[in-house]
């Protein structure tokens, strides 16, 4: 990478593994577990997670010598609301079944602990480019759990991938369907992405032994 | 009768953690021990019962549209509900710095112990979502939204406090290493939210919602039927602007 610096890289690629900031910062899990259901709002949500992450830690990063430390939690929550209206108005215009689909979890993007974590751990103490790496890293973190949650819920759900019936269709019978299978529509319920998250805590872990807890 | 009913189906059937995930990050960091648990759940109860109210108010009488009526005909058409997501937290954070000055002041041991978690109730995602909720749910009255502040706000409680004791005896048993801390926390979660589903049928009759919920055969069903509910309202409210 001629453009990146190795520490610069480090900053994207960590929060994928080592850092990820749902499975090992416990970071925003709210909204990883209500919007999972299909695999396309998991996407829209990661995009839109990502861009308010980045320009809001910019933003943030430029006024870090402004901000007076005892009122900085308003300030922050200033710039995200700001910025997920933006959002929000954006996904009204351009997606309106998903505005729809996501509801008020658009909204919850504001108080998504990724975001203003990010803004006290990282862009209240760095530069702006750096900052800005920052922000796409643990958004793309964020974004690449959202996306396999989304995509086992939605495979084993509805049998379905972005709405492509991908194993067969469950009416006629066809591929998959025609040997018996069914789907399973618990996947579709909410307790179920608690439980597909945990999975993919336990796979991570027996993986890379250093991140075990001591209970 | 509208106020109870609304009271125990905030509490169980739409549970703030269980039905909508709502504020899962301090429910995570803060169950460890059960005094703690109980402290944050408090304090979560009390800045809904007092935010939940103020942002209907904010939302009836300022950010609707022909909300401004009230102050001449030429302000009847103005709509600013595109403002909400900012009125509401700036109520919600303002109001959590309030508990956090009265907590220093009357419970230091327990402002100690709650350490960073209180600035961060600002940011919790059960707040504003009670808020949000709220407006979406189009609550009618004052007494009502109240109501639905207390009650998520107990069902908050409820779910951290279960969580907090599981994982105080859960030590004692023998999970496999890698589910260890978070991970068994997340499938106990899982279950316990399975279970608070079969609260689904208790209420029958009353508002429709009561009325969907009567006869359905599978819960997808129910969570479809939801979804084409909601549809309609969004198509209802598209229509009348």
């Amino acid at each position: 990478m001629g453009l990146l610096s190795k520490k610069d890289a480090k900053l994207i690629t960590d929060p994928f593994l080592d850092n990820n900031p749902i499975t090992v910062q416990v970071l925003g899990i709210c909204s990883a577990l209500a919007i999972t259901a299909e695999l396309k709002a998991s996407i829209v949500m990661a995009i839109s997670v990502m861009a308010v992450l980045a320009v809001g830690n910019v933003v943030i990063s430029l006024l870090r010598n402004i901000i007076p430390p005892k009122i900085r939690i308003i300030v922050q929550l200033v710039v995200v609301a700001a910025l997920v209206i933006i959002v929000n108005l954006i996904l009204q215009a351009f997606a309106y079944d998903l505005s729809k689909t996501l509801s008020v979890y658009v909204g919850l993007i504001i108080t998504n602990c990724i975001i203003m974590g990010r803004f006290e751990a990282f862009a209240l103490a760095n530069g702006p480019w750096k900052s800005f790496l920052d922000g796409i890293g643990n958004a793309a973190g964020y974004g690449i759990i959202l996306v396999i949650v989304g995509f086992f819920r939605e495979l084993l759900g509805s049998g379905t991938l972005l709405g492509f019936k991908v194993l067969g269709d469950p009416i006629e019978k066809t591929g998959l369907y025609a040997f018996g299978y069914e789907n399973n529509g618990f996947m579709l319920l909410s307790p179920m992405a608690l439980i597909v998250l945990g999975i993919i805590i336990w796979v991570q872990r027996s993986r890379n032994t250093d991140l075990i807890e001591e209970h | 009768m509208e106020h109870i009913e609304l009271f125990f189906k905030s509490i169980f059937i739409d549970n703030m953690v269980f039905a909508t995930f709502l504020g899962m990050c301090s429910y995570l960091a803060v169950s460890k021990k059960v005094s703690t648990a109980v402290g944050l759940g408090a304090a979560v109860i009390f800045v809904l019962a007092i935010t939940v109210p103020l942002n209907w108010l904010l939302d009836q009488y300022i950010l609707q549209e022909g909300a401004l009526s009230w102050l001449g005909e030429e302000y009847a058409e103005y709509d600013l509900s595109f403002l909400s997501f900012i009125m509401f937290i700036a109520t919600i954070a303002t109001m959590v710095q309030l508990v956090e000055i009265i907590v220093e002041k009357f419970a230091p041991a327990l402002y100690n112990s709650l350490g960073i978690f209180l600035p961060l109730i600002a940011v919790n995602c059960a707040i504003l979502g009670g808020s949000l909720f709220m407006q979406s749910r189009e609550i009618p009255t004052l007494g009502l939204a109240t109501v639905y502040g207390i009650g998520s706000g107990i069902g908050w409680f409820l779910a951290i406090l279960a969580i907090a004791a599981i994982r105080e005896k859960i030590r004692y048993s023998k999970v496999p290493a890698p589910l260890r801390g978070l991970g068994i926390t997340f499938i106990t979660t899982g279950l316990m939210a399975i279970g608070f589903m079969s609260f689904g049928g208790m209420l029958t009759g009353g508002d429709d919602e009561g009325k969907k919920e009567e006869a359905p055969k599978t819960e997808v069903k129910k969570e479809i039927k939801k979804d084409a509910n909601d549809e309609k309202l969004a198509d209802i409210s598209k229509e009348i602007k």
